[in-house]
């Protein structure tokens, strides 16, 4: 009987409905439906056969995905499906968790970053992150943007000020902040806070930008604010974004990846995902009939 | 409740009724904690400032100069001093009993007295009583009777006498402090020179043998030294004579309650007034000079007079160091703890061990410091560097270096779980936020995680200073003495003598109030040494907090 059901949801016959998601939560394991678009793209990063565990805990599964250079990537799913464990990968930031296990690589550009070999601190530099909740450090505006560049050991102020201004324009902060400089970034509000350290992510120029609900914890007008900024960013970095609302996931992406319980489910153009996605497990998730 | 469907009260109409609500009970509102709580505190702050009260209302008062009565007693006894205590009888009414400081230790053998209060037929405060601290034999009481200069008697009535004790006394003090200055400073430089000289000499025994050329050298050096210190030593003997011979010409001749007469020369006294004629000013005056003596000078009398200065200085330099050696250790060892070792048993015991440590008895510190800094590292310092010392030791013994660093061990643990906890407050995400932009693990603690940790840390550090400059019982064994000739900073090259043992306010106190052959004259200095010390401490604390939030605005300017 159980078997029947495998086959029947794997050919896509019978009723399908919710039982994929079912049968993934009783330890079944399906290939992810990529959608034919996604080929034609220019690949910045490669997911391979990945998994991880917190200690006993799996939390990926063989996740299989190719990241779209110079687009953007959102990352959907109810909570705890490994949407930010995924993200934390790909800057090796999970590393720092000592009970953390990992199975499978990432390449950029081709090369691989779980590689023995590999420096860690190196690679984070090529890629910038910015945080569910705002982490400025406690410094200047000014040494908060410059930061990436004052671990480099960088001194020469004229870059540092030509660096910080095109960062914080770069980050639509710059009118806002130019007067202020060398306050603390503590004191800035919650969305300039964020986008500050967007800004600070993009000063060390990243060929990645990874965001982890970058608008979770702001106002719909200051999520508004990031949302432009993102679709100002795109081009020029390859973003890949982690998003708990759906709206801001359609409305900033190229490209979408469904995940669940650890498997991703279905990756497509944005477009169609949201509309006609191959999945009736997608469709019930972006509908909100679930999750 | 509009939640219940009309099945559920068909089937159980009981759950319909409400459960009882505990509004009534006293405790679900609350106010018996609150009072709770709030009475423990209140418990705890009154027994400090209790305590501080207590303090500073007997350390304030030492210095006031009281009055000064003359009794007379049923047996015909005439007692003159100033009471120190008062007792009651618990049966009688008749009152009880004082204790009279009565002075004068040199003629009368005592130094106080207990009169019963029935005894007592007669209190008068003669206008011309004379409180007279000297620098030797304590404090005398009397009247003056005559003034003599050279021999001769220039004034017979009280008030003469008087008026020329205070003519002369400052030029005879002066006189007396140059001599103090000759016989300890001009000597001591000599003696540094000549002990150079002997030193020289030794070295090149040790070195090169006895009758080696250099051996010669020095030893020639040594007796043109010798010759020079012998012409020094005779220079400073005329000068410290003649300074003796023109103090000599000043004495005041008084006369005791019991009509005994004593010749006080000028020099031998610090301080004299009549301390029943003083209006409040005089006694302000007086009350204020003797602050200023307490804190500038050096002791008297076994230490139950005069200054703690030596005792000031030894506190501050001894906690200074302590605080710069146990910063540095306290700090990377809690980062090792806290950002680099990985959690496991190991370090769970290691955490155990060093909050155990806070409760080792602080003597156990001491003679530890004792058997490890003075008779191994100090004595292995004297072998490697002050061979030509030996047999006495250098380094070798009790110094306020190796005090610093016993106290810095005994405070390592308070740093080392502040220090923790200051780095376990940083939230994750700043950590986070700096890896991903590339930092490594150092450029991470040094430039967001120490400078966010350091008000904490700074806190931790204002606990270990309060701590170490309480502690006493370990620096009986690791260089706290009762009277330092010299102190562990002077001009002396090379400057700073971490060797040198020193005086500390905590073991002043001890000493005062527990070894001192007149204790009960030396119980108020307890209160005033104690006062200083509470002082000093919240002195330093005053610094540090003032560091800590001076730190806390450069590190960052907004909320912490």
């Amino acid at each position: 009987m159980a078997e029947q059901l495998v086959d029947s949801v794997k050919e896509g016959t019978g009723d399908a409905h919710m039982s994929r998601l079912a049968l993934i939560a009783e330890g079944q394991t399906f290939p992810t439906d990529v959608h034919d678009e996604l080929k034609r793209e220019e690949p910045i990063l490669e997911i391979r056969d990945f998994n991880l565990h917190y200690g006993e805990k799996q939390a990926l599964f063989d996740v299989e995905m190719k990241i779209s250079k110079g687009l953007v990537t959102a990352l959907i799913g109810p909570s705890g499906c490994g949407k930010s464990t995924l993200l934390r990968s790909v800057n090796r930031i999970n590393d720092l968790l000592p009970t953390v296990r990992i199975k499978g690589d990432i390449l950029l550009n081709g090369e691989s970053m779980y590689d023995p070999g590999v420096d860690v601190i190196e690679l984070r530099k090529r890629m910038g992150m910015v945080f569910q909740k705002p982490n400025p450090f406690p410094m200047s505006i000014y040494e908060n943007v410059v930061y990436p560049l004052r671990i480099d050991g960088e001194r020469n102020k004229d870059i540092l000020d030509e660096v910080c201004e095109t960062s914080l324009k770069g980050a639509a902060l710059w009118e806002e902040m130019k007067d202020r400089l060398h306050e603390s970034a503590l004191g800035l509000s919650g969305g300039q806070q964020q986008r500050l350290c967007i800004a600070r992510a993009i000063a060390a120029e990243p060929e990645v930008l990874l965001m982890d609900e970058p608008c979770s914890a702001l106002d719909p007008i200051a999520t508004n604010k990031i949302e432009d900024l993102i679709e100002q960013l795109k081009g020029d970095y390859s973003i890949l974004i982690v998003t708990h609302n759906m709206q801001q996931a359609a409305r900033t992406s190229d490209y979408t990846a469904f995940m669940y319980l650890g498997h991703l489910i279905e990756y497509g153009p944005t477009d169609r995902i949201f509309v006609r996605p191959h999945l009736r497990d997608t469709m019930d998730y972006v509908t909100g009939r679930f999750g | 409740m509009t939640t219940t469907t009309k099945n559920d009260v068909k089937s159980e109409p009981v759950s319909r009724r409400r459960r009882k609500r505990s509004r009534a009970s006293l405790f679900s509102q609350g106010e018996p904690m609150v009072w709770l709580t709030g009475g423990g505190l209140v418990i705890s702050l009154l027994m400090i400032v209790g305590l501080l009260v207590l303090v500073l209302f007997h350390g304030m008062g030492t210095f006031w100069p009281s009055e000064l009565p003359r009794f007379v007693t049923k047996d015909g006894q005439v007692v003159m001093g100033e009471v120190t205590r008062q007792q009651r009888y618990e049966d009688e009414d008749s009152g009880g009993r004082k204790l009279v400081r009565t002075g004068n230790f040199d003629l009368s053998g005592e130094h106080f007295r207990w009169i019963d209060d029935s005894s007592i037929v007669d209190r008068t405060l003669p206008p011309w009583a004379l409180v007279i601290e000297r620098t030797e034999w304590g404090i005398f009481y009397g009247f003056p009777k005559a003034f003599i200069f050279e021999g001769e008697t220039v004034a017979a009535d009280p008030a003469g006498v008087y008026e020329k004790y205070q003519e002369y006394h400052k030029e005879v003090s002066e006189r007396r402090e140059r001599r103090r200055k000759l016989e300890t400073v001009d000597v001591g430089k000599v003696n540094h020179v000549l002990e150079k000289a002997r030193l020289a000499i030794k070295s090149a025994e040790l070195k090169y043998g006895k009758g080696s050329p250099s051996w010669e050298r020095a030893t020639k050096a040594y007796e043109a030294a010798e010759q020079r210190a012998t012409e020094d030593f005779k220079d400073i003997r005329l000068k410290i004579d003649a300074l003796n011979r023109s103090n000599a010409r000043y004495v005041m001749l008084m006369e005791t309650a019991q009509g005994q007469e004593k010749q006080v020369p000028l020099a031998g006294i610090v301080r004299a007034y009549p301390a029943n004629s003083l209006d409040f000013t005089g006694r302000t005056t007086i009350y204020l000079a003797r602050w200023i003596e307490f804190l500038v000078d050096e002791p008297r009398e076994a230490n139950s007079e005069g200054g703690v200065y030596p005792a000031i200085f030894g506190t501050v330099v001894m906690t200074l160091i302590m605080s710069l050696a146990v910063m540095p250790f306290g700090i990377m060892a809690a980062l090792y703890l806290r950002e680099y070792a990985r959690a496991g048993t190991i370090i769970s015991i290691v955490r155990i061990s060093i909050n155990n440590l806070a409760g080792v008895p602080s003597i156990v510190f001491g003679v530890f410091g004792l058997g490890f800094f003075c008779y191994f590292i100090g004595a292995s310092i004297d072998q490697l560097f002050f061979a030509e010392h030996l047999p006495n030791p250098t380094y070798g013994k009790g110094g306020v270096l190796w005090a610093a660093l016993t106290l810095a061990l005994l405070t390592l643990p308070v740093v080392i779980v502040a220090t923790e906890e200051a780095l376990s407050a940083v939230p994750n995400s700043m950590r986070e936020g700096s890896y991903a932009c590339g930092a490594s693990k150092w450029q991470t603690i040094k430039r967001i995680i120490l400078p966010r940790a350091m008000p904490g840390i700074m806190t931790g550090m204002i606990l270990a200073m309060a701590r170490g400059a309480g502690e006493v019982a370990p620096l009986m064994l690791v260089g706290a003495v009762k009277l330092a000739p010299e102190l562990p900073i002077d001009g002396i090259f090379p400057y700073i003598h971490a060797e040198r043992s020193f005086m500390h306010l905590g073991f002043h106190i001890y000493d005062l109030g527990f070894q001192s052959q007149n204790s009960e004259a030396a119980k108020p200095m307890v209160f005033s040494t104690t006062l200083l010390l509470i002082g000093i401490v919240f002195l330093l604390n005053v610094v540090a907090v003032r560091l800590r939030t001076r730190l806390r605005k450069k590190f960052e300017s907004a909320a912490f």
